[in-house]
């Protein structure tokens, strides 16, 4: 049943993330803000980054969105959190290159390395790069 | 309704093919429609046989091209039972027409104070044009609320229609709530206060019997692609002495009659409003659906589309979990079906569809203050047409129900 495919996006971790997603909320001391929005569906996503000493002390986000792009979400917060900036900004590189099929370095992307398997769904990927889109914009969108 | 004895499935090719290694169900009807092998052949035809430019020429494939093109458009302007073949205008589509009638007669006819009346439905291409008129002439834009089922109410109608209103203008099938506004009344009570009726009618035209004379609309707007006809060609329909009243919006080739070095003088109408080289083929090919949508008979693509919905509907509301939108009631309910699962974003839902071969729309339809109003984000959408069948309903509803365990319960 072609149905089965559906494992090759949803694998567990992806729908955990996404049932109970980490760093869900907003900061009242955050340095860095932004909201974006994927038009095509509506999705909304509210990131609070805290960056001290050019590094990203906390960081939370809100909003509305599908499963990929919530689990997306809690994943890119879990991999960035206490990363100095210049690292997490490789890190939005290393997601997006492993997004679009092209080889590159996963391993500091810890959980969300799993949404490799993105790549072979072309309507899900902007679903999967809203956070990492996300989280570029609010280091350049100092308060 | 089965396979067997849809006679016109065999028209069309794109059906049979498998995607993600099932067979392919195209739902996403209301977004637009397949083309049937004929119209795919006529096209090539025109470009292999017949192509020259319309009414530039005195040779002889300009004079086929100008022929067949002005031939389609007296089918339409019969399809649609208009007065006169000059009340039909090509333009790019639906959201083309609005436009012009927002720009041309909006422009020339609002003023500070009027009243633009539309619905909460309103798909963007028909709220859009009305609301930046409003903003730019300091006109009021007011919405009409929807009933319980989702019909516009024409109880807030005539609350909402005053003698300030200048133009009403709604959709005759909501491309979301699957429902048939009733024009012939709004439309009434716009003319009581002296203003004019547009329908969007995007959705309605491709789907039932649509006569412009019986509903008494002052405009209507409809898409070629919706009705199995090529992309990027639509219809502006107007009375005749409202477009003969209009100013032209676009300016340049064909649309003159005469060009001096500091004044110009437009040509008659239709081509007024046609500047610059058409989508000619396109046209034609619009022609040629009419012909192979009036071999079934509008009457009979109604009634068929309604006997799915009567098949579907009930199995889908069966379904523990699905909201549907629109009325629950499959007599009212046409064959535009919106629905969530709950607890599922709706395009983890489409994706899952997908995998089953199934075609649906998910997002938020062009129609973001409906979904405001509905107080969701999106949803998905399942649209049928003529060449759809029971079996293609029973693979929808089988999985929906596949995707909603795999979510669920994690098995397949």
């Amino acid at each position: 049943m072609a149905l089965s495919k559906l494992d090759n996006l949803y694998r567990q971790v992806i729908l955990d993330h996404s049932a109970h997603p980490h760093h869900h909320g907003q900061l009242d001391d955050s340095t860095n803000q932004i909201e974006l929005k994927n038009p095509t569906c509506g999705d909304v996503l509210q990131l609070d980054v805290k960056v001290e000493d050019n590094k990203i002390t906390d960081i939370a986000f809100s909003g509305y969105g599908c499963t990929i792009s919530q689990a997306s979400a809690s994943m890119m917060t879990d991999a960035v959190l206490n990363k100095d900036v210049s690292v997490a900004e490789d890190m939005v590189e290393d997601f997006s290159n492993m997004i679009l099929g092209e080889k590159t370095d996963t391993g500091i992307l810890q959980d969300a390395a799993i949404l490799k398997g993105v790549s072979q769904f072309p309507a899900r990927i902007k679903c999967a790069t809203l956070a990492w889109k996300a989280l570029h914009k609010a280091l350049n969108n100092k308060q | 309704m089965d396979n067997k004895n849809n006679q016109w499935r065999k028209d069309f090719p794109i059906l049979d093919q498998v995607v993600n290694d099932e067979q392919l169900v195209y739902l996403d009807n209301a977004a637009t429609t397949q083309k049937p092998q004929q119209i795919i052949d006529d096209i090539m035809a025109f470009y292999q046989n017949d192509n020259a430019n319309v009414h530039r020429g005195v040779h002889t494939l300009a004079e086929r091209s100008t022929e067949q093109f002005e031939e389609a458009r007296s089918k339409i302007q019969q399809f649609i039972n208009a007065k006169h073949s000059d009340e039909i205008i090509y333009t790019k589509g639906t959201t083309d027409s609005l436009n012009i009638i927002a720009r041309s007669y909006g422009e020339q006819n609002i003023q500070a104070g009027d009243e633009i009346v539309i619905s909460y439905l309103e798909h963007h291409s028909n709220l859009i044009p009305w609301q930046q008129l409003a903003l730019k002439k300091h006109a009021t834009l007011k919405y009409i609320d929807l009933d319980e089922d989702g019909f516009v109410d024409l109880n807030d109608a005539k609350k909402k229609i005053t003698d300030k209103t200048k133009i009403v203008s709604i959709a005759h099938v909501s491309n979301v709530l699957g429902v048939i506004n009733p024009i012939k009344q709004l439309a009434k009570l716009a003319h009581q206060h002296g203003a004019v009726m547009v329908v969007d009618g995007a959705q309605s035209v491709p789907y039932m019997p649509v006569d412009v004379q019986d509903l008494d609309c002052d405009f209507l707007a409809f898409s070629g692609h919706k009705m199995l006809g090529p992309t990027g060609l639509g219809i502006l329909y107007g009375k005749e002495d409202l477009l003969n009243s209009m100013p032209p919006v676009d300016y340049g080739g064909e649309m003159i009659s005469f060009v001096h070095l500091f004044d110009t003088t437009w040509n008659d109408l239709p081509w007024k409003f046609e500047a610059g080289t058409p989508n000619i083929a396109g046209a034609i090919a619009l022609g040629h659906a009419v012909d192979y949508l009036n071999s079934i008979g509008m009457d009979k693509i109604l009634d068929y589309e309604n006997q799915l919905v009567d098949y579907v509907l009930p199995k889908l509301q069966a379904i523990d979990d699905l909201i549907i939108y629109g009325p629950r009631d499959p007599q009212k309910h046409t064959s535009v079906i919106s629905f969530n699962l709950k607890g599922l974003h709706p395009h983890d839902l489409a994706t899952g569809l997908d995998m089953e071969g199934v075609a649906v729309r998910a997002g938020h339809h062009c129609a973001q203050p409906l979904m405001e109003y509905l107080g969701i984000k999106a949803t998905a959408r399942a649209s049928f047409y003529f060449y759809n069948t029971k079996e293609d309903a029973d693979t929808l509803v089988n999985s929906i129900v596949a995707t909603k365990e795999f979510f669920q319960n994690g098995t397949i």
